[in-house]
């Protein structure tokens, strides 16, 4: 019954993304850049695809492990380690360097060492703190601050100029991407991706706690493990293609949670990623064509998940 | 039949369970009784696999429980811890459903519907079947979580202080049920619980513990016995054979004076009436 009624809204969702995004691909078209044009607004779309899926699987799939509902894993810092990477790159070799203004050479560093910091905190940390999924994120929040106070310290120091440049990295866009990077991001998050719905209902399990999900046959320790090394990759190929954005996660995922109202992940996957796809082509439209370009759909995004986060936080005051 | 052998916890310098060795008999309900700070629900931790032990095994039917498959396990034996709240928007029907997990993996049979029929009207819950679990009382809520471990459908039942949270009527009602399944389907049962009357009455042994270490284990015409009873809850405990069970009467006999004078006092105010 419940299903049926979840299984409606899903494909309403579906049809509302389809016709948003084949709105942005057509409107006001002009055929004679049309070579330009097309592949530009084709590639957005892709990369809006492929953020939104990674952004929003990633906070469902925290937020079960974590059984919090204003929890993001922005969280476990790797935010503030790829602004670090962005900052240090700035401080030492500055902005001319093709570390910086090729996009390629840029992504793969940030990549590799985002990565890399997940694999050491989370898979070594997991193992040395017992598998207590919340002092590592208390480890994961301190060693965000000590990123991003080394951050603004180098900030303070290079020219105001550099910084303008520097600047840019701080918020999300999803203008001039490479096209080589979509492909790239895109198949990790599908592999990914595939993983986890391979094995969704365990996730639902998993979402009743840890002694229930080990009564149930869960290896919890295992699986949560693996699912936080999910989770650090699918956020560091997303913030490495576009930027930190990780306020969006908190929105759609709650948002999927008020129109679904269950605890099915298989509604609450495709739900949020769907509502991630329309909030970004809505916010990618505003920024192109409201606001001409003057701010980047980041802040238009953190401001909507700002008002939305005091708002829910009122809500589960009141409660 | 399950044999712990000399199991261990230490939580820094103070042993929590201190080298317990005990045989649990199958198809019985076994008790496990004691002071609070006993040891009696990390020990049920332990055997179920939900927390490591510093030493020692556990043997389910000779078989060391950590080496064998947990998703295996999942359907030899289940837990119930006490504390069981949910934030999450989940029917009554969904949550019973779970029990089904380690045979279908979420993919429910026609098979799977009818044992989830089935634990849903042995804990008399049809009315509330579509109900969000967020909506129930924490007796009704606790009656789905045990009819969710009766949907497991597994030889072994552990329910850590099952009575929690219920009133007289439900507290009998599920220690009937519990009979009723060691009686119908010959499942074994090992319950924590506070209350020695329903340890009395419902138990067929009784393992008693006191500061992490076992006192005494054995049939409950062994354990219910003035002196051990006393020995371990550290109190005057009388033991009154009423309708053919071992009834304790507990109650201090070196009172506060005041105390004293005010039993009396209603003791007189009832004679007078």
């Amino acid at each position: 019954m419940l299903d049926r009624k979840n299984n409606r809204l899903l494909l309403i969702l579906t049809a509302i993304t389809l016709l948003i995004g084949g709105f942005y691909i057509l409107y006001q078209l002009n055929f004679n850049i049309l070579y330009y044009q097309l592949p530009s607004r084709l590639n957005r779309v892709a990369t809006m695809l492929i953020v939104g899926t990674a952004i929003a699987v990633s906070t469902v799939i925290f937020q079960t492990i974590t059984k919090n509902r204003i929890l993001t894993p922005s969280i476990m810092g790797l935010d503030s380690v790829y602004l670090f990477i962005q900052t240090l790159i700035v401080f030492i070799v500055g902005t001319q360097s093709s570390l910086l203004t090729n996009g390629f050479i840029n992504y793969v560093i940030s990549m590799l060492a985002l990565v890399a910091f997940t694999v050491l905190v989370f898979r070594y940390l997991f193992k040395l703190t017992g598998s207590h999924v919340f002092l590592l994120l208390l480890i994961g929040i301190i060693l965000g601050t000590f990123f991003s106070s080394l951050s603004s310290f180098m900030q303070m120091l290079i020219n105001p100029d550099d910084f303008l440049i520097l600047q840019s990295s701080m918020f999300a866009s999803f203008n001039a991407i490479n096209e080589s990077l979509i492909w790239i991001t895109g198949t990790i998050v599908l592999l990914l991706l595939i993983i986890v719905l391979r094995d969704f209902h365990s996730l639902d399990v998993i979402a009743l706690g840890r002694d229930h999900a080990i009564n149930l046959g869960i290896n919890y320790d295992r699986k949560v493990s693996q699912l936080l090394l999910i989770i650090a990759v699918l956020v560091s190929v997303s913030t490495a293609l576009v930027g930190p954005i990780m306020f969006l996660g908190l929105l759609v995922v709650n948002l999927a949670h008020q129109i679904f109202k269950t605890f099915k992940h298989r509604y609450l996957l495709i739900g949020s990623t769907l509502i991630s796809m329309i909030t970004l082509l809505i916010g990618q439209m505003l920024t192109q064509y409201v606001f001409k370009q003057a701010i980047e759909i980041s802040v238009i995004i953190n401001l909507v998940g700002g008002v939305y986060f005091i708002i829910l936080m009122l809500k589960e005051s009141r409660r | 039949m399950i044999d712990l052998k000399s199991i261990s916890k230490i939580y820094g310098q103070k042993k929590v369970v201190n080298d317990v060795s005990v045989s649990i008999a199958k198809g019985k309900v076994t008790s496990f009784i004691g002071p609070n700070g006993a040891g009696k629900s990390t020990l049920l931790s332990m055997v179920t696999r939900l927390l490591d032990q510093d030493s020692g095994d556990v043997l389910l039917e000779g078989e060391n429980i950590l080496q064998a498959p947990s998703d295996k396990l999942a359907k030899k034996i289940a837990i119930l811890k006490q504390s069981n709240n949910l934030d999450l928007k989940i029917t009554v029907r969904e949550l019973i459903s779970f029990g089904r997990f380690p045979y279908s993996r979420g993919r429910l049979t026609q098979k799977d519907h009818e044992i989830i029929d089935e634990a849903i009207s042995y804990m008399e819950l049809e009315q509330f079947e579509e109900r969000y679990i967020d909506e129930l009382s924490g007796g009704q809520r606790q009656r789905v979580y045990i009819a969710m471990t009766i949907a497991q459908d597994t030889e072994y039942i552990f329910l850590d202080e099952p009575l929690n949270n219920l009133d007289m009527k439900h507290s009998v009602q599920i220690m009937q049920i519990l009979r009723r399944l060691v009686r119908e389907r010959n499942k074994t049962i090992i319950i924590v619980i506070h209350d020695i009357n329903f340890a009395s009455c419902y138990s067929d042994n009784i393992v008693a513990m006191k500061d992490g270490e076992v006192v005494i284990s054995g049939s409950k015409d062994d354990v219910i016995r003035k002196e051990i009873l006393e020995d371990i809850y550290e109190m005057d405990i009388n033991i009154e054979c009423i309708y053919g069970q071992q009834i304790c009467v507990y109650f201090d006999e070196h009172q506060d004076a005041s105390v004293d004078d005010f039993i009396e006092d209603q003791a007189q105010v009832q004679i007078r009436a």
